[in-house]
């Protein structure tokens, strides 16, 4: 690791004033990618500015017809809170199925979308379940979160406050987990809500997350699983590595997809 | 230099240490407590997992200034008085380690997991050691050990 | 004998000695070690597969806050440190030697692989130095890299040492050729097939480490290293590296936690270690992390092979032939010419009676990692290609899979194969009935069909393994190209109060030798175990021993025990003979107490060992004072552990994902001191060889010869959940050439489980061959090939 001044602020606003003070600042939430980045020398902020730890941003409430989550909540908070379970299973599971229980008692929501590593699990909840991401500076639908590759539409100084997610009424999320990394080779999460159907797929695409028009179409005339089991995507633009090829990747998409829509019900 | 304090194994502990330093590295060098094992440099090996405020974390994969004000428990604090914690019994009953490397994170590990889901079925304990990688015992006692620990705390 | 004994006794689960410090954190491992004004020290490392080192400038890097010293190739050479070694010499079919490119301990002007040590940085700490190697500036020419097995040996592959023209280290060969031809000139049907032996990195949890310290008083090095042999280590770096002479060189090895043969070896990163303390004045630490040990440890398997296997019309093996071509990595690690040599031709009898075998192995060079011996070595590949061929054999005859290796089994001992070993003891057909039963092979159909109705695809497939182990009679390795001898040493002290410390050079690393040891000693002494203390793993408390590796430390190790004890006893029986006044054929030592045969003279051990060092009128022409005995042990015969591992498998069509539903494995082992311990290295054992069959595999890349896997990743460890829990079983015939009986038993599960996988999955898919690791990838790939419908499902 190189070296770096730690600050960790009292107030999401003095986090915010660290932010516009410091060279080359760094935000630490949970720590469970920034950390072994920084491990890696693969980053040299000048400052680290912890905010895991401020109350003001660990949170969950269900109010109205949405579940905010506050951004510096823990995998492993919002898997099992009682609230989550009852308005939306599909996203407490998700999150119980982030890392091991050791990563989930430390990673938190907002720095997974805020990383938005191609294999996370978050963001293709938040895409399918039209989140509303609350930063300090404004509000952006997850539509026009996720801009690729690790890219967001954060700007500098920016910081991610709470995400509300609307509640279903069917959703599933389905993870094929990459037998190394177990972070997800493909992801597939289905939803039918207020925002009408969406699906939206993590771990597949060389540009990240992305929603599946055809899947929507298709369960949009018919909810089942056999309306998605015929929807075949194309093998370009999806990953290729060791652990499978883009026809492996397209195939999978489908299949998780179909199971997802049989656990949806 | 920071100064961190925090309170180990029920006593407190403080240093001066450079902004970088990890957990791991605080509790292994400026501590001498060298029970809590480092296996990988990507979080995933989980040989140096140890309880911070009761729940089980990568110490790997925190900075020790993160920990400022936290109570923390390694393997060394586990049974302060020598009688061995009931986790610790059972891996020595079912011969849950050979090398004893990982042994450590292991356990800490298993008493979180027992912790947190008291009814545990070998599926559950097997998908809760997701973090922990054994390279010597197969997994097969150390999964033995762990149920068998969670009926005698039941 | 006590209760208490018996309970302690040979054959007993006794719950491990080790075990209290390693769940309570107090073990203590190399790393775990800190000396005042220790310093640290971080290698650079090659990024490059192949590359010439125009320059190396350390001008910068030694400004750097913290360094205290720098190392290159150049101050290695001026300090005439010779290169390592390896120590078995294989000879090419001409009747020439091996050819061996130099291995130094630091780059001179070459890099030969990612990760070849370029220059060692000591620094106050790991971080100042690992800062500080940032800033050397090495003017490499990157030369193209030879990677690929399947292309390293034609004409115009890149050469890693000039000493070896087609990068062809040698071409050895064993069995007999005319023999083998006709053979196969007379077969009614052979079978071919063209096998991988994917390439694995070994992976112990405590990746590699060395404190090397000199004191300039006595001029004596101390090396503390993770050595699953440290006497050898110290020869090696003494005779051949000549970092010191051998009386004044130490090196301990402490809690090592695992080696699976990644420890055996000597590398650079010690060597450098130990050679520069003495440099610097200061003792100097270097702690591998995970990505280094991906890099530079030792990787095993890695084998293309061609095999083809003659049969009459009635199953029964004629002749078996067999071209492998085995990657070497770059350089010649300590034992990496026998691995696919002599501990993999020897092997290719299996359990079969096989009337001619003609194996050629090509060892060769590549741009990549030393590849040397890994859990089973040589051991694994053979199998491997042997149970193959077998399953194939009977899928092309249409003979029951049991049914053909029944037909073949040898059934008489001693069996001599035509592949050098002599086997000495078994009895297969025992193994493979318990298997089937456990698994109820009977009940598979039903199994099948009722997968087949939930859309899986279940499959079955076994392997009846055999393995040579208890290396080895001495005067065996020596024709065969051996440099040392591998036998074992072991020292009985027996204390004035009757306690005892027995000195080994076996060394334990996760095997719990501190108990099973124990338990021989104990039991044989009458004694309770606590007052056994076994010492292992320091070069200054036991005087010479050949480790721990092929599992030969139950065979070996503990039979020098015996000899030693016997002397013990001996002595023993002379002391109270004078002591009673008896004549010493009257004298009986049962449970810990000598008796006049006859009479009711008695005397305890504890009294007896007193004695021996009070020595009060002792007739000293007769008898010396104490009681410390010494043996050297050396095999008559290599041991045979042999068994038969079924597996039964699942597949998810949709996925590809593979599921172990069942795996039995029923295994000889001879006599078996403790079983718990036993069925644990079993247990690991097969964890490792289902890792090879579903998930291991270290991947270069074929053009920057890059490691592909060079974390965890990419490189699939298994874990807990990708295992089942494993139903164990068995057998016994007793092994003749050791006192005990044993046969030994950490390498089985290893070697016997990949072929099992592997013919469950392809009896689930219906195809001939998968590679390994069959991923979900792999697995889905080979359905679509095989039924091109399923894709548009
Ligand atoms: C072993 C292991 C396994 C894992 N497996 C999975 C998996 O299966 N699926 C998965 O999705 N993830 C996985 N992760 C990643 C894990 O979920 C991380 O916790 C998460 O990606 C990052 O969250 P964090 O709180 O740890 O963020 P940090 O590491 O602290 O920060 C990550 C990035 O987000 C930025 N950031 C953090 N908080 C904010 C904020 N509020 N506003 C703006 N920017 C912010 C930081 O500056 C940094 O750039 C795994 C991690 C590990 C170590
Ligand atoms: S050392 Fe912390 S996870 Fe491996
Ligand atoms: S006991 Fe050796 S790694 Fe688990």
């Amino acid at each position: 690791m190189y070296q770096f001044n730690y600050e960790r602020p009292k107030s999401l606003a003095d986090a915010e004033a660290l932010l516009a003070k410091a060279d080359d600042p760094k935000l630490l939430a949970g720590g469970q990618t920034l950390i072994p980045t920084l491990k890696q020398r693969l980053a040299m902020p000048s400052d680290v500015i912890d905010i895991g730890g401020l109350k003001e941003l660990d949170f969950i409430r269900a109010e109205g017809d949405a579940i905010m989550i506050g951004a510096a909540t823990k995998h492993a908070t919002v898997a099992n809170s009682a609230d989550v379970r009852k308005h939306n299973p599909a996203l407490a599971a998700l999150a119980g199925g982030i890392g091991d229980p050791a990563v989930r008692h430390m990673g938190t929501l907002g720095g997974s979308i805020a990383n938005n590593d191609p294999a996370a699990d978050y963001p293709a909840a938040c895409l399918a379940l039209d989140a509303k991401i609350h930063t300090t500076k404004r509000l952006i639908e997850a539509d026009e979160f996720f801009k690729g590759m690790f890219e967001t539409a954060l700007q500098d100084g920016e910081i991610i406050r709470e995400v509300t997610f609307p509640h279903p009424e069917k959703a599933a999320y389905m993870k094929f987990r990459n037998p190394a990394s177990r972070y997800a080779m493909v992801g597939v999460f289905v939803s039918k809500g207020p925002w009408g159907i969406r699906v939206a797929v993590t771990g597949a695409g060389q540009n990240g997350v992305f929603r599946v028009s055809e899947m929507e179409e298709a369960l949009a005339k018919n909810w089942s699983p056999d309306a998605v089991a015929n929807v075949k995507l194309p093998a370009k633009g999806m990953n290729a590595d060791l652990h499978g090829s883009a026809e492996y990747r397209a195939h999978l998409v489908t299949v998780m997809a179909k199971r997802a829509v049989a656990a949806a019900g | 230099m920071p100064v961190v304090a925090m309170t180990v194994n029920g006593k407190p502990a403080s240093a001066d240490v450079e902004a970088r330093m990890l957990l791991v590295q605080f509790i292994r060098e400026q501590l001498g407590l060298t029970g809590t094992h480092v296996g990988c440099d990507t979080s995933q090996c989980g040989a140096c997992v140890v309880h911070v405020d009761g729940r089980a974390v990568k110490s790997c994969t925190m900075l020790a200034t993160q920990a400022e004000g936290a109570e923390i428990l390694t393997i060394e604090g586990l049974a302060p008085d020598g009688d061995l914690h009931p986790v610790q019994k059972a891996f020595r009953e079912h011969h849950g380690l050979q090398c004893g490397f990982c042994t450590p994170g292991m356990i800490m590990t298993a008493v979180d997991m027992i912790r947190r889901k008291p009814d545990l079925d070998e599926e559950t304990v097997r998908e809760e050691l997701e973090g922990n990688i054994c390279r010597c015992t197969g997994y097969h006692n150390i999964v033995k050990a762990i149920l068998a620990a969670s009926q005698e705390m039941r | 004998m006590s209760d208490k004994a018996s309970g302690e006794g040979i054959g007993q689960p006794v719950r491990r000695k080790e075990d209290f410090r390693f769940i309570t954190g107090n073990g203590h491992y190399t790393d775990d070690i800190t000396r005042p004004r220790q310093t640290w020290a971080y290698f650079l490392r090659s990024p490059h597969a192949h590359a010439r080192i125009r320059a190396i400038d350390t001008s910068q890097a030694e400004q750097a806050p913290g360094v205290v010293a720098i190392f290159t190739g150049k101050h290695v050479a001026a300090d005439k440190l010779g290169g390592l070694i390896c120590g078995w010499t294989v000879s090419s079919k001409d009747g020439t030697p091996m050819k061996v490119g130099p291995h130094p301990i630091l780059a001179l002007d070459t890099v030969r692989y990612v990760g070849d040590h370029v220059a060692m940085v000591v620094a106050e700490t790991l971080a100042d130095a690992r800062a500080a190697s940032e800033l050397i500036d090495v003017d490499y020419e990157p030369l193209p890299a030879t990677i690929s097995l399947d292309t390293c040996q034609n004409g115009n592959a890149e050469q890693v040492h000039p000493e070896a023209p087609r990068n062809t280290c040698f071409e050895w060969e064993l069995g007999n050729k005319p023999e083998t031809e006709a053979a196969f000139a007379k077969a009614s049907r052979i079978v071919k097939l063209d096998l991988k032996n994917n390439r694995l990195i070994p992976n112990a949890m405590e990746p590699r480490a060395a404190l090397g310290e000199y004191d300039k008083g006595s001029g004596i090095y101390t090396l503390h290293t993770t050595s699953q042999n440290p006497h050898v280590a110290r020869l090696v770096l003494s005779a051949f590296v000549g970092v010191a002479p051998e009386h004044k060189l130490r090196v301990i090895a402490p809690d090592v936690g695992g080696g699976f043969g990644s420890k055996i070896f000597i590398y650079a990163e010690e060597t450098a270690c130990v050679w520069a303390a003495a440099k610097v004045g200061r003792p100097i630490k270097w702690t591998g992390d995970r990505s280094e040990a991906f890099l530079s440890d030792a990787h095993g398997r890695d084998h293309l092979s061609h095999a083809e296997l003659a049969l009459d019309g009635n199953g029964k093996f004629l002749a078996l032939r067999v071209k492998t071509i085995a990657n070497l990595g770059a350089y010649l690690s300590t034992f990496s010419a026998s691995v696919p040599t002599y501990l993999y031709g020897t092997l290719l009898s299996g359990q079969y009676d096989i009337p001619a075998i003609y194996v050629e192995v090509d060892g060769v060079y590549t741009h990549t990692a030393p590849v040397d011996a890994y859990r089973g070595a040589g051991r694994p590949e053979a199998t491997y290609l042997v149970e193959r061929m077998v399953e194939t054999a009977a899928r092309e005859t249409g003979i029951d899979p049991a049914e053909i290796r029944r037909r073949n089994y040898i059934r008489t001992f001693p069996h001599q194969t035509p592949v050098i070993m002599n086997y000495d003891a078994g009895d297969y057909e025992a193994s493979l009935d318990a298997a089937m039963k456990a698994i109820d092979y009977a009940g598979f159909p039903a199994r099948k069909s009722e997968a087949a109705r939930r859309g899986k695809l279940r499959g079955i497939g076994m392997s009846s393994y055999i393995e040579a182990c208890g290396l080895a009679p001495s005067a065996a390795v020596g024709s065969l190209g051996a440099g040392v001898g591998l036998w074992e040493s072991a020292e009985v002290r027996v204390n004035p109060t009757g306690n005892v410390e027995v000195l080994t050079g076996s060394h334990s690393h996760g095997q719990g030798h501190e108990t099973t040891f124990a338990q021989l000693v104990a039991s044989r002494l009458g004694i309770p175990m606590e007052q056994v203390e076994i010492v292992h793993g320091d070069t200054d408390k036991v005087q010479f021993g050949m480790g721990t590796y092929g599992s030969r430390s139950g065979a070996v190790g503990m039979s020098a025990i015996v000899k030693a004890l016997d002397k013990v006893e001996a002595k023993a029986k002379k002391i109270a003979a004078h002591l009673m006044e008896a004549a010493v054929e009257d004298i009986v030592f049962e449970n810990g107490t000598f008796t006049v045969q006859g009479t009711d003279k008695s005397l305890p051990w504890a009294q007896l060992a007193l004695s021996a060092y009070t020595a009060h009128g002792f007739p000293s022409a007769d008898i010396e004072p104490g009681l410390k005995e010494g043996a050297f042990y050396d095999p008559t015969n290599f041991t045979f552990p042999a068994g038969c591992h079924i597996c039964e498998v699942e597949i998810d069509p949709d996925t590809g994902i593979t599921r172990i539903e069942k795996f039995v494995a029923v295994d000889d082992f001879g006599t078996i001191v403790n079983p718990m311990i036993v069925e644990g290295q079993v247990h690991g054992g097969i964890a490792q060889g289902i890792g090879q069959a579903l998930l291991e595999h270290g991947i270069y890349d074929a053009e920057s010869g890059q490691l592909v896997t060079g974390s965890y990743m990419d490189y699939c460890m298994p874990r807990a959940d990708d295992l089942p829990s494993f139903t164990l079983g068995f057998t016994k015939t007793v092994c003749p050439s050791n006192p005990l009986g044993m046969k030994g038993c950490g390498e089985a599960g290893a070697i016997a489980s990949p072929p099992a996988i592997v013919n469950a999955i392809t009896d689930a898919l219906g195809i001939r061959d998968i590679e390994m690791p069959a991923t979900p990838a792999r697995v889905w790939s080979a359905i679509q090939a095989a039924t091109p419908r399923a894709a548009a499902e």
